[in-house]
């Protein structure tokens, strides 16, 4: 005797409610069609990698309670100004849709996205419940569009994270014009402000904001958790800032910016004792006994501190001040400190709790090694070149540093490492060292370094990587390589996510072997690498498992393209070329850049004069 | 990012003789010509020919895997012209690293490849604000040597000495030492005898380090400065010129001088 036994929906709803991540979600709607009915109806959050990979009335006729929607626009390689202004990410149609079908949405988070005043106005118009915007690496606005937000929303708690930010944004500009508005406006300001959580300008390039719009924060304010201006060029008051701290007794984040002097910092440290993560502005002055037992005294007074970074202009003498609470230390970002190695290792020796440190090659491989006899709980290690455009080198790093690390450092998970020599040997070693890495990205400063000593290429240095790190999922390549790496790659790469190439290769083979042979690839991104016409075309099934492919300055004809697109219909295959149309070359012409991602959006409509997309057999006249 | 070499390539309807030349010059002495052909960008170009004639043909001749070619190429179709690309950096002869040469023959002036190293526009401007470490290393290869004037009251001449070239006070005050023990000698009474064996080293260390003598230095501002009071970083970057002065002669500008400086030992 069988049973039909299920769970009445509200029991599956609640029992649903509690699986957070969309791959769970995802894997959860992919059980039977109830289930997937059942799931759909309670998914809060929407994640879309790619905003061109579906229409927003797919999103929303699936997904019709969506509170929190997360949208990335451009390719990766923008980050690095390999795509043309105006390519697209514009989010202005995903706000009008939504403005009409999700009236309670609380939160938009967007990266690499173009976000213009009017949807910032649609935005703050439409959802009267409106919490968090996240904006990272986004562009095209003003400070109209932020006006709108202040002045309309309710319930406003901004988060702000902007980079890259091409207009002028001028905080205090907006704040004088919704108050200048009148009395109404101020209100709603100020109730806006009283529920602001977070007002964080992480790695914005903003420089002409003037410093009393702190001033703007009402008497009655006190519920900042997290505030970070460490991108501001101008200052800001110092009294407001400490009165606004004083009052505001969850503050959990503090970043300053460089223009806040270390000789007040003490001050501002003594209202936020409870603080976890810390930013320090300039971190110099001049050399007084009682300035540094001053600073001293404050570090030591914030007893739940587990993060620091800022350090500009660091003063050696000055780094002391911090002893008394590295044991405590978690996360250090010392990226922008230019500092000595043997200061470096006179405070990374003190800090046996690290987990994360991102440095300077300053440290050289003195304090790398270091590092590794010290910081046994180390998970994530980024090092950053301080002269990337010098010709010679011009600090003693190489990749012994990285070999005492992978060596010291058990849990070492998350490699970034910027160097200008490298070996086969090194990197079989750290492989072998370190089988538990996730993420390893290797930039050799100069384009194809072969091996330093046996002057052969890298090939079976990063293959003995792939090998033994079985979990890897993210990788970046650099040196002196042939296809033999991608061969290692194909062969051993199973659990690979993001692939990272640029100057490496030989022919299509290399190509091919990571395309045919790495399963779980999602992101493909390839510059310089002598790939052509073949390997894609052999392997135009895989380009729809993956979420994009981007290739510039490779050899991939015109004619290719268009017979991807053509038989492709589920791929938007996009031809980058800012030497005009592609049609008044050969068709054996290669292509300057090539972006290809999956879509059941069918060809965009936004694209600008030096993009054109492949149509699909169905949509041309004659073939 | 429109690359003359692709234009060259393509688009003048021919073989760029020029560019495919075999050369064997030394780095950097390439004709301004193909120097602007972006070497950094040819290697995207390199060995295309072995695609189409050399490897691919191997491979393509098995099956490819689950995923088997969607269509057959032959290997006339979408081939790149000219295929005979710039083969004078071949990059497995590259100058060993030692000879701290960049590895490609770039020109002299390090054309800037758009986008490499990688790294973001916040953290390249945020850098190229802030001034530069001034180690050893980096001195020499920028700036070279440091030298500053050092004089000694009483002494018939003054010398120079490469402040990058000590690393602390002590290195410096020892060379000093050295440099000016023949003129403590003199004022011993033995001029002219440079056998140093004749005095200890206390003696020595006294006449220098003690009453007789304090170590000043002129600095930006055009003050005269004790030297040991800042950290040694930033005495090099401010240090003008260096003076050996007589405690006598300090006592007038720095009545604490004399003090610190024997505390200081």
């Amino acid at each position: 005797m069988a049973y039909t036994f299920s769970f009445p929906e509200e029991v599956l709803e609640h029992v649903f409610s509690f699986i957070e991540s969309e791959k769970d979600r995802n894997a959860i709607s992919l059980v039977c069609k109830s289930w997937y009915e059942i799931e759909r109806w309670c998914r809060r959050r929407v994640f879309v990698g790619n905003c061109y990979a579906v229409s927003p009335m797919m999103v929303i006729k699936r997904f019709p309670e969506v509170r929190s929607i997360a949208l990335k626009g451009k390719p990766h390689f923008a980050d690095f100004n390999l795509v043309p202004e105006g390519w697209g990410g514009y989010v202005c149609p995903w706000i009008a849709a939504m403005a009409c079908a999700f009236p309670w949405l609380e939160e938009i988070r967007l990266k690499r996205m173009v976000i213009t005043d009017e949807s910032l106005e649609l935005i703050a118009k439409s959802f009267k419940n409106f919490k968090v915007l996240v904006l990272t690496s986004c562009e095209g606005f003003t400070t109209d569009g932020l006006a709108a937000i202040a002045a309309n929303c309710r319930f406003a708690s901004f988060i702000f994270l902007i980079s890259q930010v091409l207009n002028l944004l001028d905080f205090n500009f907006v704040f004088e014009l919704v108050l200048n508005k009148g009395h109404k406006f101020e209100s709603k300001l100020c109730l806006c402000l009283v529920n602001l959580r977070e007002l964080d300008l992480q790695e914005s390039e903003v420089e002409d904001l003037s410093g009393h719009w702190l001033s703007h924060f009402p008497d009655s304010y006190t519920s900042l958790v997290s505030l970070n201006i460490s991108c501001l060029g101008n200052e800001v008051s110092l009294s407001s800032l400490e009165r606004l701290l004083g009052r505001c007794p969850n503050l959990q984040t503090l970043r300053l910016n460089r223009a806040v002097p270390l000789d007040r910092l003490p001050n501002l440290l003594r209202r936020c004792p409870q603080l976890v993560e810390l930013g320090t502005g300039v971190y110099s002055t001049e050399m007084r006994p009682e300035v540094f037992s001053n600073l001293e005294a404050a570090f030591s007074g914030c007893k739940q501190l587990k993060s620091l970074s800022g350090f500009w202009d660091v003063l050696p003498s000055y780094l002391p001040a911090v002893y008394p609470i590295c044991s405590r230390l978690t996360s250090l970002n010392l990226s922008y400190a230019i500092v000595q190695s043997s200061d470096l290792i006179k405070l990374i020796s003190q800090c046996p709790s690290l987990l994360r440190l991102w440095v300077l090659d300053y440290i050289e491989d003195a304090g790398l090694y270091a590092l590794a006899a010290s910081c046994k709980d180390l998970r994530e290690l980024r090092v950053f070149p301080s002269d990337p455009f010098g010709l010679e080198p011009n600090v003693a790093l190489t990749e012994q540093g990285l070999v005492s690390v992978s060596e010291g450092c058990p849990k070492l998970q998350s490699v970034l490492y910027f160097c200008r020599q490298m070996s086969n040997a090194a990197l079989n070693t750290i492989a072998r060292n370190r089988p538990n890495l996730t993420r390893f990205r290797l930039c050799i400063i100069e384009p194809r370094t072969p091996d330093y000593i046996t002057l052969e290429p890298l090939d079976s240095g990063f293959g003995a990587i792939v090998e033994h790190c079985k979990d890897l999922q993210r990788l970046s390549l650099s040196g002196l390589l042939t296809d033999r790496v991608f061969e290692y790659i194909g062969t051993y790469g199973k659990k690979l996510e993001m692939l990272s190439v640029a100057f490496a290769g030989d022919s299509d083979l290399g190509l091919h072997h990571v395309l045919s042979g790495c399963d779980n690839l999602r992101k493909l991104e390839i510059r310089d690498c002598p790939f052509g016409d073949k390997a894609l075309l052999a392997n135009a099934a895989k380009l729809e498992t993956m979420r994009s492919l981007w290739m510039s300055s490779c050899s991939v004809s015109y004619g290719a393209c268009k017979l991807l697109g053509q038989k492709m219909p589920r791929l938007n295959v996009e031809v980058i070329d800012e030497r005009g149309p592609p049609d008044s070359r050969p068709e054996s012409c290669p292509v300057e850049k090539l972006y290809i991602y999956r879509t059941i959006a069918g060809p965009r409509l936004d694209m600008p004069g030096f993009v054109w997309t492949m149509e699909d057999d169905s949509s041309l006249g004659l073939e | 990012m429109p690359e003359a070499l692709e234009e060259g390539a393509s688009m003048k309807g021919g073989l760029n003789l020029k560019a495919t030349e075999l050369r064997l010059g030394l780095p950097g002495c390439e004709s301004p010509e193909r120097e602007r052909e972006g070497v950094f960008k040819s290697g995207a170009k390199r060995g295309f020919s072995d695609a189409i004639d050399g490897n691919w043909n191997a491979g393509s001749e098995v099956a490819l895997g689950k995923d088997a070619a969607l269509f057959s190429l032959t290997a006339t179709d979408c081939t790149n012209k000219p295929t005979a690309v710039l083969k004078e950096t071949l990059p497995h002869s590259p100058k060993p690293l030692h000879d701290k040469k960049p590895q490609i023959s770039a020109p002299a002036a390090k054309a800037q490849v758009v986008g490499w190293p990688p790294i973001r526009s916040f953290r390249k401007n945020s850098m190229a604000s802030q001034p530069t470490q001034k180690n050893d290393a980096d001195a020499e290869a920028k700036s070279g040597c440091l030298y500053v004037k050092v004089s000694m009251e009483g002494a018939p001449y003054l010398r120079k000495v490469d402040l990058n070239s000590f690393g602390t006070y002590k290195d410096l005050s020892l060379a000093l030492e050295k440099m000016f023990s023949c003129f403590t000698i003199s004022q011993c009474g033995s001029y002219g005898v440079s056998s140093r064996e004749n005095l200890s080293e206390s003696r020595l260390m006294d006449l220098l380090h003690g009453s007789e003598y304090v170590l000043t230095y002129e600095d930006k501002d055009g003050d005269w400065m004790l030297v040991g009071d800042v950290p040694w970083e930033m005495f090099i970057e401010s240090c003008k010129r260096l003076r050996i002065m007589k405690s006598s002669e300090a006592i007038g500008l720095a009545p604490r001088a004399m003090e610190k400086c024997k505390s200081r030992n």
